[in-house]
């Protein structure tokens, strides 16, 4: 039988920690833009488009992740795209993400003082003129600290993607275990490694929030 | 070849989701009430005077808040055994839910302690009051009717990603799910229902608890 030291065990994690960061990077990037175009039709001056957008965030909201994971990976296949874990991880979670930061953004954008609305459109600016030139400058600085903060929920939320099959830290963790019949050392490696991740993104999330406070 | 939708052929298997969607609720109210509770605690030891308490429910707070569920859940579940703790399922289950609501409700309810104008502290201290009076009765009231919608958000988390305690065989939703189309072979038929099930379960949760803020603070978000 194999022996497995401390070291083994944590190289191993580490290893995997490749994908989750991957992943999450993946998710992060394109759910962003996705999310950035579900914000310009959330508020976009079309009734239509904002309820069909508001259905949008609220069903991605109102569900379980590891629901929508399931969807993904068994629906993709019925209309005929092969899905392995990975494609099926990603494009839920760029879906999970683009509906969170939608609604993040949102309420930044409603943060800017209506009077900048419309006195940019007394200006003649188009819907994409005001939002390019005069709202999303303003929105963003504001959307910055919120937005690190949601990353920390994208890593964390990489981590139900173990249960279709997709090997990232989590799943490194239970293969481990598995083997090694240590699972109060290795999944407690696992928080560790889940926690030197997400600790600076929380701290850089309230350090930004604080200096935008002082800003003001 | 296209594919068929067969939803009937989930009928069979109603008293599975059912029994699913009951386990679910039960785990998330016992869960919310315990979580809260927790949080009002760990509030109220963060904003004390004591310094080493506040620095060890900080720590908690952030340990629980920057790892995923799924991990300590696993952690209980797999982990606390060597250790001579040896849980059935759904007890690890609701402690896992506990002490993660009980994280974030810290968080949040001590951001409604926070906001407590300091005059009112004052006020009530030079009426007599003791530390504990002053924060049951000035202090926990007002803050908790500020912060309820933040706190019923996370609820509503909470219970969305209870889901994953299907791996740990707590006979949840997500478990019935995984059990019936493991039988009929319609994943995607179930899986959608047992979705629509958890959206049902969200928005009624959160109109439900919408009305009992009514009713406990309605008095201290007039004041």
């Amino acid at each position: 039988m194999l022996n497995f030291t401390f070291w083994d065990i944590l190289s191993n994690l580490l290893l995997a920690a490749r994908w989750t960061v991957l992943l999450s990077a993946i998710a992060f990037v394109c759910g962003g833009v996705a999310g950035l175009l579900v914000l310009l039709a959330r508020v976009a001056p079309l009734r239509p488009l904002q309820g069909a957008m508001k259905i949008y965030i609220e069903l991605f909201q109102g569900t379980p992740l590891l629901m929508q994971l399931f969807i993904v990976f068994f629906v993709l296949p019925l209309v005929g795209v092969e899905t392995s874990p990975w494609t099926a991880a990603a494009v839920s979670l760029t879906l999970f993400t683009s509906a969170y930061l939608a609604e993040i953004w949102r309420g930044c954008v409603d943060a800017v003082p209506k009077g900048q609305w419309e006195a940019s459109a007394s200006l003649a600016l188009s819907y994409g003129e005001q939002m390019r030139y005069v709202v999303l400058p303003q929105a963003l600085r504001i959307a910055v600290p919120p937005t690190v903060g949601f990353s920390v929920q994208v890593v964390k939320g990489t981590a139900v993607t173990s249960i279709i099959g997709f090997v990232e830290i989590t799943k490194a963790g239970t293969m481990i275990t598995n083997a090694t019949f240590q699972p109060f050392l290795v999944y407690g490696l696992v928080g560790l490694l889940y926690f030197a991740l997400c600790y600076p993104l929380s701290l850089s999330a309230k350090a930004l929030e604080r200096k935008l406070n002082v800003a003001r | 070849m296209a594919y068929r939708f067969d939803f009937a052929s989930l009928l069979d298997y109603a008293p599975v989701l059912v029994h699913g969607v009951a386990t679910t609720v039960g785990l998330t109210l016992v869960g919310a009430v315990l979580g809260v509770g927790i949080g009002i605690g760990g509030a109220a030891a963060r904003s004390s005077a004591n310094a080493p308490l506040r620095v060890a429910v900080g720590a908690y707070v952030e340990l629980i808040r920057n790892t995923p569920f799924l991990v300590q859940l696993f952690f209980i579940f797999f982990g606390l055994p060597s250790l001579g703790v040896r849980l059935p399922e759904w007890q690890a289950a609701l402690l896992a839910m506990v002490i993660n609501l009980g994280a974030y409700a810290t968080e949040i309810i001590r951001a409604g302690i926070d906001a407590t104008p300091k005059g009112q502290v004052e006020a009530g201290a030079s009426l007599g009051m003791s530390g504990p009076q002053i924060f049951r009765y000035i202090i926990l009231g007002p803050a908790m009717g500020k912060i309820w919608p933040a706190l019923t958000s996370q609820i509503i988390i909470v219970m969305l990603g209870s889901s994953v305690c299907s791996q740990i065989a707590v006979e949840e939703l997500s478990f019935a799910a995984n059990f019936i189309q493991s039988r009929n072979f319609r994943p995607f038929e179930v899986y959608f229902v047992a979705t629509a099930l958890y959206l049902a379960l969200a928005v009624g949760l959160r109109w439900l608890l919408a009305r009992l803020g009514d009713r406990l603070f309605a008095r201290a978000a007039r004041a």
